[in-house]
């Protein structure tokens, strides 16, 4: 079969199923989707139509971004826009199937938005909604609405045109178009992708590799997984087009084991390449030989460092080596290689099929296209997005994440994971493109967006980053091993009250030692998020150090627990919950607790009553309350000596 | 690492994949697999150990049937992912680290599993559990044999 016609047929099967008199449903069924239920959605919906004699196409689609709102379950009836119901319980299934699909009642209470063409009333447009709006899916085109595990559904959406055009092309043209394009890597550092293509297209040899990078292990980034599980052929078929242009003949995929669903779905995804003739030897009659193997990590987090991973690729111990030379001259087996991040490819397939001008009409100046970014935290709306780059942080944080939970207030979005910062509110109106974000200390990163608010203590944030570098450090080179370990005992030291004046100013000058000595990059940015919280938050390491206080009420040794004289009613209840029984009192007794046995669990102030209200954390200041148990009657406060 | 081990593409030897194979068969990767493994390969017992020793999800210490892998990254540590290791610790007996002495479990602490968006997350084995409270621990700890 030709191309044309394995396309041909695809799209008379997407139009039978879009165009078809059977109703359809979606079910996102990425690793979010499952965690969430939508297996049991899913059998629920099964025995819904099975109980109905009702015939349905069910497709299990990646994920569509909103993971705080899944399990989701999209409808399409014949004739009706497509309604995308959220939070969707195997409870709630039979209604919508008898309700909407039997009696044509749209179920508006349950419905998040429609999808596409036409509208219903009282059911709002999804894409009109605030959190959908300023987003643009180019990576993601397809999540959410294709079958993962079919090809024909990529190919029916013009999947893989984007590499018969650029087979129709010489590889230079190709190398040309996507430095046109402005595509900038989409693992982190940004480098210009079509430059990348280019010197190791022009690096001798003959046998070349690629290799796509899949390791994601930012703590708060899952966009990568995403991607590969909702749409795992516009990866594949930018890496087809990369192995065309560059001359590579063998590639890789290394992916973390953490992600099995993925791993899963790559499987698949090979598979029916290999039997459209899309992989192996002499792809598409062109001339393309090009095979393709699935390497899994083992648990190590410096392997998504390029180096590394292909140290780890060889079966070694994943640690870096320095470069020059770069992998585009000596990299896998010491054979010129080129490694890109999931999006990247994805972008690069995007490309392919709609032409740079279009690429690049999205973005600003520096920074074409867009950028996928997991949020993640203190966030109303968690999940998956992808925007413009250029577009503001308030706008991802308020608009398009709705703001911070319980009415708390907004302290810093951490970008870049261990490698990035925390940015406060004062840096909100910055517009999210690699310079920007670099000028105000933190970096793009691989797009986790961890939100935090007023309860979060920012030096304990720094700390815990210093904590995960250090245990992540391979321990090759002495300035990141012994450098981390040395700034997170100083970390630790404030956190626990036992900071110096002069722990600051030995913060920022081991950070430069640290930046300017490591070999990697896992070294050269572990500093960034105590730089950027000192450079942003210098008031609350001062508080720590000088006055003994935390001001979000964080750090275990800085704070305490009192119980209010005027307020305790002697019930008894935290004294039961206490785990180290260091409340004492009685009944009618006011309750009091005692500090040396207090290991600061906050199970007391979480079950004191809250029309009592009688519990009070505190840091830096001493409440006046009894020594000794009294009775309740006689509490007047200011009568008790001072702890 | 020894030349012969870093062997081009057509005699690759897939050191790390073939630790991963005696791991998922026995539980572990003992000395004497790595032995064996180091004779078969033709490369020092060292160089073997160094790559089982540098990966989490390798082990040279016989593990429990089930693995239980609580992450500890800071989204899950913002939705109280410390609770949740407290009440697998209540619930099981032991600390990160540990074995349990009838081989049941296994207790691990690891970096973001890419499931933040529903944290608190853990996996046990390969299977994902999210939006976890204390009061499900006991539940999903039950489900494994
Ligand atoms: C410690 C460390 C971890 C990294 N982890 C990843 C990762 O998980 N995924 C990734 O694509 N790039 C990661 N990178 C960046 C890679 O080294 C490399 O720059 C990237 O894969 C290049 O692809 P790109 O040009 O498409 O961005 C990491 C870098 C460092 C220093
Ligand atoms: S931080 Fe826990 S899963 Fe990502």
């Amino acid at each position: 079969m030709t191309f044309a016609e394995i396309q041909s047929r695809a799209k008379a099967e997407w139009a039978a199923l879009e165009h078809g008199d059977k109703p359809r449903i979606l079910i996102g069924s990425a690793t979010c989707g499952r965690a969430a239920g939508a297996k049991a959605v899913l059998e629920a919906t099964n025995a819904a139509l099975a109980q109905h004699n009702l015939e349905a196409n069910i497709t299990e689609v990646g994920c569509i971004g909103p993971c705080y709102a899944e399990p989701l379950m999209d409808i399409i009836k014949p004739g009706r826009p497509r309604i995308c119901y959220s939070q969707v319980t195997p409870e709630i299934v039979p209604w919508l199937i008898e309700d909407y699909i039997i009696n044509d009642n749209p179920h508006s209470d349950l419905a998040l938005g429609t999808i596409g063409d036409g509208s219903l009333d009282g059911i709002p447009r999804l894409f009109d909604l605030p959190m959908l709006k300023p987003q643009v899916r180019i990576a993601l085109r397809n999540c959410g609405t294709i079958d993962p595990e079919e090809i024909n559904q990529y190919i029916a959406r013009d999947g893989y045109r984007g590499l018969v055009r650029a087979l129709s092309m010489t590889p230079e043209e190709v190398i040309e178009e996507i430095k046109k394009s402005g595509l900038r890597g989409r693992g982190g550092a940004g480098f210009p992708t079509g430059m990348k293509w280019e010197f190791c297209r022009k690096s001798p040899g003959t046998v070349k590799y690629i290799i796509c990078n899949a390791d994601e292990g930012d703590p708060g980034a899952f966009m990568d997984r995403s991607l590969l599980e909702g749409d795992p052929h516009a990866v594949l078929e930018g890496m087809l087009i990369s192995a065309y242009a560059i001359g590579a003949t063998e590639g890789y995929i290394y992916i973390r084991a953490e992600y099995p669903l993925a791993i899963d779905r790559l499987k698949i995804a090979l598979r029916q390449m290999t039997e459209y003739e899309l992989l192996g030897d002499n792809i598409l009659g062109s001339g393309l030989n090009f095979h393709l193997k699935i390497k899994e990590g083992a648990g190590a987090f410096v392997c998504g460092e390029e180096t590394a991973l292909m140290a780890s690729i060889e079966g070694k111990r994943g640690m870096p080596r320095s470069r020059p030379p770069f992998p585009a001259q000596s990299g896998l087996w010491g054979k010129p290689t080129n490694i890109n991040n999931v999006e990247t490819w994805a972008n690069v397939s995007a490309i392919m099929l709609r032409g740079t001008a279009w690429y690049a009409s999205y973005g600003s100046d520096k920074n074409k296209g867009t950028k996928t970014f997991a949020l993640a935290g203190k966030i109303n709306r968690t999940g998956l997005i992808e925007v413009p780059l250029g577009i503001s942080l308030k706008e991802i944080v308020y608009d398009i994440g709705d703001g911070i939970p319980d009415g708390k207030r907004f302290k810093a979005v951490q970008t870049g994971g261990p490698s990035g910062g925390c940015l406060p509110a004062s840096q909100l109106e910055r517009p999210v493109d690699y310079e920007s974000l670099t000028e105000a200390g933190s970096i793009m990163g691989s797009g986790g967006m961890v939100v935090i608010d007023e309860d979060t203590c920012i030096v304990d944030v720094a700390r815990y980053f210093l904590a995960f570098t250090q245990s992540e450090s391979c321990g090759k080179c002495v300035p990141c091993r012994l450098g981390t370990k040395q700034m997170l005992n100083i970390l630790e030291n404030i956190c626990q009250g036992k900071g110096k004046v002069e722990d600051i100013d030995l913060l920022l000058k081991v950070s430069q030692q640290i930046k300017a000595g490591s070999l990697c990059a896992l070294g050269g940015t572990a500093p960034n998020p105590v730089l950027t919280t000192i450079r942003y938050f210098q008031d609350e390491y001062e508080a720590h150090i000088k006055e003994k206080r935390c001001p979000a009420l964080v750090c275990p040794e800085l704070i305490s627990y009192y119980i209010l004289a005027d307020k305790c009613q002697g019930c008894g209840i935290c004294l039961r919950a206490c785990p180290t029984e260091a409340i004492t009192g009685g009944k009618r007794m006011v309750h009091v607790i005692d500090q040396s046995k207090c290991n600061k669990c906050s199970t007391c102030l979480n079950v004191c009553p809250d029309r009592f209200g009688a519990v009070v954390k505190v840091s830096g200041e001493e409440i006046k309350v009894p020594k000794k148990p009294v009775p309740i009657t006689v509490s007047k406060p200011d009568t008790y000596t001072q702890r | 690492m020894s030349q012969q081990a870093i062997s081009n593409r057509h005699g690759e030897q897939d050191l790390i994949g073939r630790l991963k194979e005696a791991q998922a068969k026995f539980g572990h990767v003992s000395e004497e697999v790595m032995a064996e493994l180091a004779r078969s390969l033709d490369i020092p017992i060292n160089d073997v150990y160094g790559v089982a020793s540098f990966y989490s999800f390798l082990s040279t210490q016989p593990l429990g049937r089930n693995i239980i892998r609580i992450c500890q990254s800071l989204p899950c540590y913002l939705k109280y992912g410390q609770t949740i290791m407290e009440s697998v610790a209540q619930e099981i007996g032991i600390i990160p680290g540990e074995t349990t002495a009838d081989g049941k479990f296994s207790f691990q602490l690891t970096n973001c599993i890419g499931l933040c968006d529903r944290a608190p997350a853990m996996m046990i084995n390969y299977d994902s559990h999210v939006d976890l409270t204390p009061k499900k621990i006991a539940q999903i700890l039950g489900t494994y044999k």
